[in-house]
């Protein structure tokens, strides 16, 4: 890849491809077949973990017999797509990159997957992720670390970096990721791909592996920001199956009609301080000054507290997630250790081998901050500073209808870069972690290159404003050009 | 500087369930005393008057009815994936 194409575009829309495969005019077998070359020839980059080369080929002819015989095959009909490892799908091994799940064959799968089948979409692969989505870099993925594609000795980010090197070097036109503290988006900055995380329970979560259940959410990565409202609109609404979704809108997330005259935009103050790149931050502001100048009343924002979300999350994160993890015994299915004498053995010899340093790091925090003699001052705090932080974006929305900054303070750094320091790398998440914790819905957009590696810039709406985020980044991106 | 004991880092890894060498252990105390020294800074914010959140959506108590229903798979798939079964059962390792 050469530096310059950070916003080279691989595949015809995700609409267009759909009804090219409605009208015949291209099989779901050759998109299928299409996808699965691309995964070959792009081996070395590490983003792929599994592909489902049979099981896609035969859905594929389904569709294009449906297809021969007149019949309607739905939205997505033949679109690839490519699975963070952490979404359960039926009777394919699904691992969350953890050597405690490896080998793990689910007897159900998520509610997003069965949507997005329902219309005709295609799985053809399962991408790399950092181990259970604990990290920034896809570095504490127990099976290898994935390359960003715009310069392979840096990270794609994380934790989904491999559904975002995936879609950034074309190998289907969306992948689906997990974003608890930024996962999707910070990926999507640093591999030059669009990445949405949607209002807190709008897409169900069902049958994708927890990490922290109060800020998990799940949902796109895509060339366009139309894809992904395309991909969000057949995703949401509730499910039965997930208590915590809420009603999806009645109109089609896919209409982005937007007028940039008289938009209200705040560009965060705490986001473009000390800590920001000066060549980030210059990229991100001449985007702000295209808004300025296509009608956009511009002005800073100022979240007081926004600071304190990285110490809130890192607080909430854990806890949840020694919660979650606590599933994982030996006992009922995962790694158990045969060496073991006593179900006691069973349980501390599977999770010490089954969990790597980093699960174990974030274990042991949330064990402590939930223990007793520390829950008021750790974890009830954190959930008290949580309220402070909503208090703050409900006022800031008052004043504005979005708040814009960068998606990350730099670009993609060196692999190895922060695995020492595990704090560094807890900081790359800095400018995303607030988001999750209030639950609103951001878009990470590719705006810019700096030493030819991309830049995101993100955008952040009231809960339920999904439409905006998404519309007004379709804006960016024709700023951009 | 937050401090922590190694004997805190071991009952820590009693209640987490997991067993550690003493080179972990020695480790993760250096890394969660810089890690709990940084989220310490929310021990000085002033949240008086404050409710705690739980949840961000105002979802409350969200029920549905108590129905069984058909998802296609049956107790032995659920155990394909246990290490150790017998006559339908999770076998697991002696308790006492």
């Amino acid at each position: 890849m050469s530096v310059k194409d950070f916003n080279k575009i691989y595949w015809k829309s995700i609409a267009e491809l759909a009804s090219d495969v409605q009208a015949g005019k291209i099989s779901a077998v050759d998109l299928v077949n299409k996808s699965l070359n691309a995964i070959e020839n792009a081996k070395e980059y590490g983003a792929i973990l599994f592909v489902a080369k049979d099981d896609a080929l035969r859905r594929a002819k389904k569709i294009d017999a449906l297809v021969a015989k007149g019949e309607k095959v739905g939205k997505l009909a033949g679109v690839p797509f490519i699975l963070k490892d952490n979404f359960l799908t039926r009777d394919v091994e699904t691992t969350a990159a953890s050597n405690i799940l490896k080998g793990f064959i689910p007897p159900y799968q998520s509610t997003a997957v069965t949507k997005l089948e329902a219309e005709g979409a295609i799985m053809v692969a399962k991408a790399n992720l950092d181990s259970f989505a604990h990290g920034s870099s896809t570095e504490n993925s127990d099976f290898g670390v994935t390359k960003n594609p715009h310069d392979k000795e840096r990270v794609p980010g994380g934790s989904s970096g491999g559904p975002a090197a995936a879609v950034a070097l074309g190998l289907a036109p969306f992948s689906l990721g997990t974003d608890t503290g930024g996962s999707i988006r910070l990926p999507a900055s640093y591999t030059g791909t669009v990445g949405l995380k949607p209002t807190y329970g709008l897409v169900s979560r069902f049958g994708v592996v927890a990490m922290a259940s109060s800020t998990d959410v799940i949902g796109p990565i895509t060339e366009t920001v139309e894809d992904s409202a395309l991909i969000l609109d057949v995703m949401s609404g509730r499910d039965e199956h997930d208590s915590t979704t809420i009603e999806r809108s009645p109109d089609s997330y896919t209409d982005l009609k937007l007028g940039l005259k008289g938009l209200k935009v705040g560009v965060i103050k705490q986001h473009m301080g000390e800590g920001l790149d000066p060549l980030v931050k210059k990229s991100i502001n001449k985007t702000v000054d295209r808004l300025r100048v296509s009608g956009a009343i511009v002005k800073e924002i100022s979240i007081p507290s926004l600071d304190l979300s990285l110490a809130c999350y890192y607080i909430i994160q854990p806890a949840e997630v020694s919660s979650n993890l606590g599933r994982y015994d030996g006992v009922r299915f995962g790694y158990s250790e045969q060496k073991a004498k006593t179900v006691d053995d069973v349980y501390d010899l599977s999770r010490s081998y089954g969990f790597n340093s980093e699960n174990k790091r974030r274990i042991m925090v949330g064990t402590y901050v939930l223990s007793s003699g520390y829950y008021d001052a750790y974890y009830k705090k954190a959930q008290t500073v949580r309220t402070l932080l909503i208090n703050q974006f409900n006022e800031a929305f008052k004043e504005v209808d979005v708040l814009v900054g960068p998606t990350a303070p730099s670009v993609a750094f060196k692999i190895g870069e922060n695995v020492k320091d595990p704090l560094k790398m807890y900081l790359s998440d800095i400018m995303t972690v607030g988001v999750n914790l209030v639950g609103v819905p951001a878009i990470s957009v590719p705006v810019d290159e700096v030493k030819g590696l991309p830049v995101g810039f993100q955008i952040i709406a009231p809960q339920k404003a999904d439409r905006l985020v998404l519309a007004l980044g379709t804006k960016i991106e024709a700023l951009r050009q | 500087m937050k401090k922590i004991t190694l004997d805190e880092i071991k009952k820590l890894a009693k209640l987490s369930r997991i067993e550690l060498s003493d080179q972990e252990v020695e480790s993760l105390r250096g890394e969660l005393e810089n890690i709990l020294g940084y989220v310490d800074q929310l021990s000085d914010v002033d949240t008086s008057g404050l409710e705690t959140t739980s949840q961000v959506t105002g979802l409350t108590n969200q029920m549905r009815a108590d129905e069984i229903k058909d998802y296609g798979t049956n107790r032995y798939d659920l155990l394909k994936n246990a290490p150790d079964s017998q006559d339908g059962y999770i076998k697991v390792k002696k308790v006492l």
